[in-house]
């Protein structure tokens, strides 16, 4: 589903990204470790297809991404610490918005639907502004299903969340991986959300160094990923 | 085609956003009228003086109210980080500038057609001979502010520096269109035969064109992230 | 490296005579000007310098673009470089031009559009200065620089055109435009001057955009020292 062959990202002199290449199946989950500084936002940039990568090659459903992949953006959602929501909207009018920019047909239609799957139908019409974070949350995530996206893309998604707020944000990964969807979810923290998992991959100083099925206990993931990275205890 | 549908649809929510909140156009509003009572205290309103200085005032207005219109439209897409919702969607990035162009285009008319009869009112101004050339000027006038000011309030929203930055930048490359519009309206309310004065209208016209193109050839490359 | 060097001695060796020969020419060679006096001398710096001042940002402009297409950081040097002597060039113009305008016909200011040109140069000059210091990181002042760069430099023809019929409308011109009549007498020290100026530019140029280039240099290895030590 998505592929990545000899990725390099350089800005100005330095290089962010060194050769990176790894695939991810259809349906698969991908947790992406990594201290900051490690690339791990360029790298979500590049799969986001909002940044072009110096070198190498990036294949989105198997169609090489040429020309910034501007359709490829279609299939894909994102979902972020940011709600990417406007205040003074409606839920009914930020998903709107979003629905056209996507192209949607049937829009009101695919809007309600989303909205109910999130438990907001009472707030339809109330400005989001007035809502909660939880409730903020929950329409950021009806955002990110609206399109249908084969494959999810999560960045450091649990940010700033309390438990109630984590609760919800896993019950919505156990969804998606019971649809289907393909998705990535980049985190340096590696408490919440793992256990979703099929594979796991760590990123330090631009390169790829570990990429392996998740059959680890938190702990020894943990102990892994600070010998992988580096840091002494 | 999706590109004006796109750029329609940011239009309909900044349109929607606005009327809900009506944050913009209110303070957008109450400063274009705190900048006419000054100008009425400051400049000794006898006839003449004020004819001549009339399109200069209402020009400066627009322009001061303007600007704090351009910052405002990009603050909301910074808050929740909207414009990067807006750059993962599947359209050119230069849709963004067209629809929020156009938006703060509408906002700004909506301003002049609040506050011109304002204008007329308090310091005595007859109305124009040709009304419709004076809205062409405004027209071209204000496009010419708003196709230059949206591409630098999009740059400066993303400095340091913010939305102080603006003003800096944007006065001194307006100029033309400055110039252009005061002499066009005095042109127009001096009922001068119209040879005299179309000059200006090819200026501003030569000016919005270039200054829409060149701003949405180099937006993407403005919002590089 | 050596050669770039000695090229580089031959061009400040060259500034440096033409500066010479010209001052020679202007001061020694050149008549004084019957109606003006000495004051007219100030033509001989005051039109080079805007000569050079509109080179300098057209070297703005052609850097700008270049560094956007090709993202090699030399053309953002380039452009840094020539737009601050661009800003002292237009500084000059700016000042003698009053000057001179005080002196001659005793009004500070003419609306000539070559100075009105000139003023709001300065001016989008300074914005371009400011945009550096204020947009943040290196990669983004660079790019927002060379985008501001090419929008400043497309303005300038618009704001002559807008300048030029500004004073036909509004000022009907009173003034002789300061060019016309130049005695054959003092052609010589006008084309020396113009000559020093524009290869003291590009001197000027050369050096400034090494010592960009430097000081690029010296961010990036402590950078790299930085990452050495904290990792």
């Amino acid at each position: 589903m998505i592929e990545l062959i000899d990725i390099t990202k350089k800005i100005g002199d330095k290089v962010i990204l060194k050769n990176i290449s790894f695939k991810v199946s259809s349906g698969e989950f991908i947790t992406v470790l990594g201290p900051n500084g490690a690339g791990k936002s360029t790298l979500f940039k590049i799969l986001a297809l909002l940044m072009k990568p110096t070198s190498g090659t990036l294949k989105i459903g198997g169609v090489q991404v040429k020309d910034g992949g501007i359709n490829l953006r279609a299939k894909l959602g994102v979902i972020s610490h940011n709600s990417f929501l406007y205040d003074s909207l409606s839920a009914r009018d930020n998903l709107m918005f979003y629905a056209k920019m996507y192209g949607l047909d049937l829009a009101e239609k695919a809007v309600k639907e989303v909205i109910r799957q999130v438990g907001l139908e009472l707030s339809y019409y109330q400005a989001v502004k007035t809502f909660s974070r939880g409730m903020l949350q929950r329409l950021a995530i009806a955002r990110c299903l609206l399109t249908n996206p084969e494959i999810v893309l999560l960045d450091e998604p649990y940010t700033g969340l309390d438990q109630q707020a984590i609760g919800i944000l896993n019950k919505v990964l156990l969804s998606l991986k019971e649809e289907k969807r393909t998705v990535l979810m980049i985190t340096h923290n590696f408490e919440e959300g793992v256990e979703f998992s099929d594979r796991i991959f760590i990123i330090n100083r631009g390169q790829l160094i570990f990429s392996e099925p998740n059959n680890f206990e938190i702990k020894t993931l943990k102990d892994i990923y600070l010998q992988k990275v580096g840091i002494t205890a | 085609m999706t590109l004006i549908k796109s750029a329609l649809a940011i239009v309909e929510k900044d349109l929607k956003a606005e009327f809900h909140s009506k944050e913009m156009l209110s303070v957008m509003l109450v400063f274009a009228l705190i900048v006419l009572v000054i100008f009425n205290f400051a400049f000794d309103v006898k006839k003449q003086i004020v004819q001549d200085i009339f399109p200069g005032m209402i020009w400066i207005t627009f322009y001061f109210s303007g600007l704090l219109g351009l910052n405002r439209s990009f603050f909301i897409e910074k808050n929740q980080d909207c414009l990067l919702g807006l750059m993962l969607a599947p359209v050119d990035r230069s849709v963004i500038f067209v629809g929020k162009m156009l938006s703060n285009f509408i906002f700004l008319l909506i301003i002049e057609i609040l506050t011109l009869p304002l204008f007329f009112i308090f310091l005595n101004i007859a109305l124009p001979q040709n009304l419709a050339l004076f809205f062409l000027v405004l027209f071209l006038g204000s496009l010419g502010f708003v196709a230059i000011g949206t591409f630098l309030a999009a740059l400066s929203v993303n400095t340091r520096a913010s939305d102080i930055l603006l003003p800096v930048l944007l006065f001194p490359v307006l100029i033309p269109v400055v110039l252009g519009s005061v002499a066009a309206t005095k042109g127009i309310f001096l009922n001068m035969p119209i040879t005299d004065w179309s000059i200006w209208l090819k200026i501003l016209g030569v000016y919005d064109l270039l200054f829409i193109v060149v701003p949405f050839m180099l937006f993407e490359i403005l919002l590089e992230v | 490296m050596e050669k770039n060097n000695l090229w580089e001695l031959i061009l400040g060796g060259i500034a440096y005579l033409s500066i010479v020969v010209a001052l020679y020419l202007i001061f020694l060679v050149a008549p004084e000007e019957r109606v003006m006096g000495i004051v007219q001398k100030i033509f001989y710096f005051h039109v080079p310098s805007a000569w050079v001042a509109f080179l300098a940002f057209f070297v703005v402009f052609i850097g700008s673009i270049m560094f956007l297409f090709k993202r090699d950081y030399y053309w953002d040097a380039v452009s840094l470089a020539s737009a601050e002597i661009g800003v002292v060039f237009t500084t000059i113009v700016i000042t003698t031009g009053p000057i001179w305008a005080k002196t001659v016909w005793n009004a500070w200011w003419t609306w000539d559009p070559k100075l009105t040109t000139a003023i709001i140069m300065w001016f989008i000059y300074l914005a371009y200065v400011v945009l550096r210091l204020a947009a943040g990181e290196e990669e983004k002042t660079a790019r927002f620089a060379a985008i501001f760069g090419i929008i400043g430099f497309l303005d300038v023809p618009l704001v002559f055109a807008a300048g030029r019929w500004w004073q036909k409308t509004f000022h009907p011109i009173i003034f002789n435009n300061s060019n016309g009549g130049l005695d054959p007498a003092m052609k010589p020290a006008f084309f020396v001057s113009l000559f020093a100026f524009t290869i003291l530019y590009f001197y000027f140029l050369v050096k400034s955009t090494k010592i960009n280039l430097a000081q690029r240099e010296i961010n990036r290895l402590k950078d790299a020292v930085n990452e050495k030590i904290y990792g």
